[in-house]
């Protein structure tokens, strides 16, 4: 149904080479239309602010929009790979669009790079050598909320949509935490009006409440919660807090704490450079997305430059080597090819008219994922 | 389980009924009169929530932003009757489900393009900021009320326009036989084109005043959609008195499901796989109310008077 959104991009830009000036084609599937699209277009807009920053001429992204749409997402890959002929395939959002591509992808040989989804069963016994998640593992940030409510609560409310992902959130935080649940609640995914669940939050006697509703779900939610006169302390995953929704959500977002790898404010200079550079591209901050999609990008960069991606298996081993500046400070690659990272707890505050998150707390250093044991490569 | 806590789930069950008659009157209301089936009715309510908060946004003022979602949505119907519906009346329903689904497409497009892809804030008013405190000393948000007196204004109104008014006349006498009005002298391209209008208008007003309880973003209009045409279904295509009987029926049972079946279901089963179990089975709560429905009263609970 959506035609091809846009088409070859070639760096412009002069600069230096790699090692091997041989060009190497990237194909990069997002979600470029419909409720989602914010974050395929930070995703595809920080990816290519890195490939044009490179100055590599040799790279050639081909990106195309799946809509939001597992069968769309299937024909866009098997087209990019048989008759446009990539090298790579990454851009993927969403958990079910990628459960539906990323297995026939890594059989075919071809290597993708998941730059935001983190289903668990890609993560343990179905992991590919061909698959590297620069993202994180789907249960990592609802686990570092887990750990780091055993500090201050000991009756949380738990809330999340009915669906896999839902489920792998309540799963990661009650693998952490320790306290008593108040109440446990799933909700229809794509519901919008939340005042029964609030109703019972106010009645159950918690101390704080955590919860997963990416996209407009977690906008309706926590502007009713600000707005229904309940003061008990929110908390979630950084994807409810991020900095594509948070200006939709408005002031009733200050104060809550939320977990991620990554945050604006992190000190290094790589995510100095990125923000600056971001904002100066585009007119706005960041998001996580952003982020992990910039990361992605400077990482085939680094493998680009050590080996030639026609030798599948000398490149896989570059890219295994993580040996690019990411905007997190540090990263590294599991057995599992998927990352060992630090998660912070950030607070959402008001800078001047921008809201934005700042970091308070590290949840985890060097945290990978409960699935990695499983994983035979 | 509390009685106030009972009692406050009934109130926003009301509420959430009075949020999608909203929606629903003007679906039915163009069913009845035009025998249409509108699918870009959606894309109206989301034209309403865009272009409150845009004005929103620019004066500062809600209110304002109100009339802007009237005028935006009502001329967005305009528009479209003017230069698609008006050419899909004698077509069946198929020909109209696929253009106004394109419409949607179009809608949706034209709105990222003009409004970028991220969601856009919109807040409620500050004159209906903070909570009442109900009997049983559980506060209840003030903009709640005020949409279901928006919904019971509604009502009324459309009520009167359509008992007592000579274009309800008009619009009683199109929904009874359109050839026959058009024999007698009546403008019938006209009035159709004021009924979609009204009808738009009634979108874009629900999604102004919605669009302050949720996210203002592409695509917002669908889900409410599929809501809106259960609630007509149920309540019999073409009637606004059954949009808004089954509005009301609608928000209550899918209010009070969600929150009785999981508990229910947790004297039995642990409280995890109630909370899982119980919240699927409320999804489909509506729909099993709906089959029953028209098990029993085939035409809904108010078949409109002439079909």
């Amino acid at each position: 149904m959506k035609q091809m959104m846009a088409a070859a991009l070639v760096a412009l830009c002069a600069g230096t080479a790699g090692a091997f000036a041989e060009p190497v084609k990237i194909g990069m599937i997002t979600t470029l239309s419909g409720g989602g699209a914010g974050l395929g277009v930070d995703t595809r807009d920080a990816f290519l602010l890195a490939i044009k920053k490179s100055g590599n001429k040799d790279i050639e992204v081909v990106v195309e929009d799946d809509a939001q749409k597992p069968e769309l997402a299937v024909q866009i890959a098997d087209k990019m790979i048989q008759s446009e002929k990539v090298d790579l395939l990454t851009g993927i959002i969403w958990s079910n669009l990628a459960m539906a591509v990323v297995p026939s992808v890594t059989a075919q040989d071809v290597i993708y790079l998941s730059p935001n989804a983190g289903p668990s069963p890609l993560a343990g016994a179905g992991c590919n050598a061909n698959y590297f998640n620069v993202a994180y593992q789907n249960d990592n940030f609802h686990e570092a909320m887990g750990q780091y409510a055993n500090g201050d609560y000991k009756k949380t409310f738990i809330l999340a949509p009915n669906y896999p992902a839902g489920k792998d959130s309540l799963t990661g935080f009650k693998r952490y935490y320790k306290g008593e649940l108040a109440g446990e609640v799933y909700t229809q995914l794509g519901q919008t009006d939340y005042a029964a669940e609030i109703a019972q939050i106010r009645a159950s006697g918690a101390d704080s409440v955590f919860f997963f509703l990416p996209g407009g779900m977690g906008i309706a939610f926590t502007k009713q919660y600000g707005q229904s006169g309940v003061t008990i302390p929110l908390m979630g995953p950084g994807f409810s807090f991020s900095q594509d929704v948070l200006g939709a959500i408005g002031d009733a977002a200050v104060g809550v704490r939320n977990s991620a790898s990554w945050s604006k404010d992190l000190d290094n200079e790589a995510n100095k450079t990125f923000v600056a550079d971001f904002q100066a591209e585009y007119g706005r901050l960041p998001s996580i997305y952003a982020a992990q999609g910039y990361d992605t990008a400077n990482l085939i960069l680094s493998a680009v430059a050590k080996a030639s991606v026609t030798d599948k298996e000398a490149f896989r081993a570059a890219l295994k080597e993580a040996d690019f500046p990411s905007v997190r400070g540090k990263f590294k690659f599991n057995t599992n090819n998927h990352p060992i990272q630090d998660i912070y707890v950030r607070e959402v505050v008001k800078e001047g008219d921008v809201i934005t998150n700042k970091i308070i707390a590290t949840a985890f250093t060097d945290h990978s994922d409960a699935y990695a044991k499983d994983c035979k490569m | 389980m509390q009685i106030p806590l009972l009692l406050e789930q009934l109130l926003n069950g009301l509420q959430f009924g009075f949020m999608l008659f909203l929606m629903a009157s003007g679906l039915t209301l163009i069913f009845g009169v035009m025998g249409l089936i509108n699918l870009a009715h959606g894309s109206l309510y989301m034209v309403g929530a865009f272009a409150c908060a845009a004005v929103a946004a620019a004066t500062g003022s809600f209110w304002l932003g109100l009339v802007a979602s009237l005028a935006g949505a009502a001329a967005a119907g305009a528009l479209v009757e003017v230069l698609v519906i008006r050419r899909l009346y004698g077509r069946d329903h198929l020909d109209q489900v696929l253009a106004t689904f394109a419409l949607i497409l179009i809608f949706s497009e034209g709105t990222r393009w003009l409004f970028g892809s991220f969601p856009l804030y919109l807040d409620i008013p500050p004159l209906l900021g903070g909570a009442l405190t109900l009997p049983g000393s559980a506060p209840y948000p003030i903009y709640r009320l005020a949409i279901i007196g928006a919904g019971l204004l509604v009502a009324l109104g459309l009520y009167l326009l359509i008992s007592r008014t000579r274009l309800g006349m008009r619009i009683r006498a199109g929904e009874a036989d359109r050839e026959m009005i058009a024999a007698l002298g009546i403008d019938i391209r006209t009035l159709y084109t004021i009924v979609f209008a009204l009808g738009a208008a009634l979108a874009g007003m629900a999604g102004a005043l919605v669009g302050a309880l949720q996210s203002v973003q592409v695509g917002m209009g669908e889900p409410v959609l599929i809501l809106a045409f259960v609630v007509i279904v149920i309540g019999g295509i073409g009637s606004i008195r059954g949009a808004l009987f089954g509005a009301l029926l609608v928000g209550v049972v899918d209010t009070t499901g969600r929150l009785l079946l999981p508990l229910a279901l947790s004297s039995f089963i642990s409280p995890s796989a109630a909370a899982s179990t119980g919240a699927a089975l409320a999804s489909m709560l509506i729909y099993v109310l709906m089959a029953l429905i028209l098990a029993l009263r085939p035409r809904g609970l108010f078949p409109a008077a002439a079909g």
